[in-house]
């Protein structure tokens, strides 16, 4: 099928203008985006992330033709966003974390009904897709309750099964785990794989839990300063950040260092020890060569986060 | 590119149907809330000609006009305001939508913007408005004097279809001045309801600076001054000729085609600037 996404050097320039006196105004270039080329296949998931400010956002903003590019050719299933923004619509289904694209003050139903219209989805196939939907979801129970007394889990099931009902080719997600309890977030990543392989759904998640990542996409993009650090596999990232997951051990009493081999120990408190190793390695033989030969009381794995994996490429680069 | 414009326009016409049927369903469910609100907004409008007909305890006429004469500019600025309020008021929450980032939703949904931000919200019951002008408007004419023509007949639609227009005019260019000032509703509410306050007087207690205004810039008096003197049989303050009575609707047409052009380009700087 080929490339579905195609981004060539797409480029994003805000003005911004700030006060600087009581008449003096200075005008300010922020380039949110810069030279950005990537291509995406029909039904890849992709995780887009990068730390806050990067230009994660407004490249889902061009994708989806809510802002116009100031540079570069930019292309979904051969539609110039920007120019055909309509047209677009009914092949994108759009999930904002932070802001809802239902009908606040109306019941979740309402929303779904007027998508059935709005879309002009075939009756057979809305009924299809909201049953499924709402069975994969449990939205059973919430269609007739106001979005605005949703909690935010249930809101983002409601936006995720709302974004799916006209069987959108593409759906961009931002941050849709973002302030849910583990129960909702794995619910949600469940679902996601599940759409992905059932339908072929090409999915771009933004995010900034690893995690999310870890378990939704097969390739990572990570953005900075509006330019693509990285594209590859979440593994490569790990090396390429040259990240480090933490071993905590609870030891049964203050003990010196203990000593592994391929970990060290960054910290000691008291019976407490921190050990570092690296991101692409296991921790079942560090933690059973620990069993054997010191009294464990208690531990636990520390992923490496988003930020620290980026800093430390970043940092890297620009290393002479 | 006329076939594109038209097929957008039926669709804006269709989307602001479904969104707007929505939200008279959902009110629907709560008759009695409904009745009270609707109730409620007619009194509240109605208090408005309360004080107009005190004042004319006190005095016989303003500006050479009678109570009734008064009573029937009030009606037609009231009606033709009311109407164009219940079809696109909601516009005025576009610089909040703007600033809380909520505009995007509507951007992503296969329906233009205008349509969907005009029936957000579609509230039915600003009908008390509309009929509390309607009703003042028919009691005015059972007591004005007029001398019913075939033209005068006509021209009481043409002036309130006409007005309506203008009207919505008035919001759209509102509209689009908030993507430039998001905090500009306050802004807007002065060209609209302030609008409609200054019409429900007659032109000849305003200076001529001010009637000129209304005029010649922010063709308001096409709402009714000028085609309602013209049925009344009195003169206007500004010497025009006779047909200028009759432009209400080109005087709209014109109007719906800038403020459309000033939301055009105020979409295109939110889309090439982001919020």
């Amino acid at each position: 099928m080929g490339d579905f996404i195609t981004l060539e050097n797409v480029e994003k320039v805000f003005q911004v203008r700030r006060r600087t006196g009581l008449w003096r105004r200075e005008r300010r270039e922020v380039r949110a985006v810069d030279s950005l080329s990537f291509t995406v296949a029909r039904g890849e998931m992709v995780g887009y992330i990068g730390p806050n400010g990067a230009g994660k956002s407004t490249t889902v903003k061009m994708l989806t033709g809510i802002l116009t590019p100031s540079a570069g050719r930019l292309r979904v299933a051969g539609i110039d966003p920007a120019r055909e923004r309509t047209r677009l619509a009914h092949r994108i289904g759009v999930v904002f974390g932070q802001r809802t694209t239902l009908w606040w003050d109306l019941p979740l139903i309402d929303s779904y009904r007027l998508a059935h219209r709005m879309y002009r989805i075939p009756d057979a196939r809305y009924r299809q897709n909201l049953d499924r939907l709402v069975e994969l979801l449990d939205l059973g129970a919430l269609l007739d309750v106001p979005v605005r007394q949703l909690s935010l889990g249930q809101r983002m099931r409601g936006d995720i099964a709302a974004a799916l009902l006209h069987d959108p080719d593409v759906l961009y997600l931002d941050e849709p785990t973002i302030g849910l309890d583990v129960v909702s977030k794995a619910r949600v990543r469940e679902f996601l794989r599940e759409v992905n392989a059932e339908r072929g759904t090409t999915v771009l998640l933004t995010t900034h839990d690893l995690q999310d990542i870890e378990q939704l996409c097969s390739r990572v993009m990570v953005i900075d300063h509006g330019r693509l650090v990285y594209d590859g596999p979440l593994a490569g990232l790990h090396e390429a950040g040259e990240s480090e997951r933490t071993l905590v051990v609870d030891l049964e009493r203050e003990l010196p260092p203990v000593e592994v081999p391929s970990a060290r120990v960054v910290r000691v408190e008291g019976p407490r020890q921190w050990l570092a190793f690296p991101a692409g390695q296991s921790a079942a033989p560090l933690v059973a060569h620990l069993a054997a030969r010191y009294p464990l009381v208690d531990l636990s794995v520390r992923e490496p986060d988003i930020e620290a994996v980026i800093a430390r490429m970043y940092a890297e680069r620009t290393a002479p | 590119m006329a076939e594109g414009r038209d097929r957008r326009i039926i669709e804006g016409v269709r989307a602001y149907g479904l969104i707007a049927g929505m939200w008279v369903r959902s009110t629907m469910a709560y008759r009695a809330s409904f009745a009270m609100t609707t109730f409620g907004n007619f009194a509240a409008t109605f208090l408005d000609f309360v004080a107009i007909m005190l004042m004319f305890s006190r005095v016989d006429a303003l500006g050479g006009y009678p109570l009734p004469e008064v009573a029937f500019l009030y009606g037609l600025s009231a009606t033709s305001f009311g109407l164009a309020d219940l079809l696109i008021g909601s516009m005025e929450r576009l610089g909040r939508r703007v600033r809380d980032g909520t505009l995007d939703t509507l951007l992503v949904r296969p329906a233009p913007v205008l349509a969907q931000l005009a029936a957000d919200r579609f509230a039915l019951r600003r009908l008390g408005r509309v009929t509390q002008g309607a009703l003042v408007l028919g009691w005015s004419l059972t007591r004005v004097d007029i001398d019913w023509t075939v033209d005068r007949l006509l021209l009481m639609p043409v002036m309130v279809a006409g007005g309506c227009g203008i009207f919505c005019a008035v919001f759209v260019a509102g509209a689009a001045f908030q993507f430039l000032a998001q905090d500009a509703s306050e802004v807007q509410n002065a060209f609209t309801y302030g609008g409609t306050t200054l019409l429900q007087y007659p032109p000849t207690v305003f200076a001529k600076e001010l009637v000129r205004g209304v005029t010649f810039v922010l063709p308001l008096a096409f709402v009714n001054w000028l085609p309602a003197t013209y049925v009344l049989g009195r003169p206007y303050p500004l010497d025009l000729p006779r047909w200028t009575a009759f432009a209400s609707p080109l005087v709209a047409v014109a109007c719906c085609a800038l403020a459309g052009l000033a939301w055009r380009a105020g979409l295109r700087s939110y889309r090439s600037t982001g919020s």
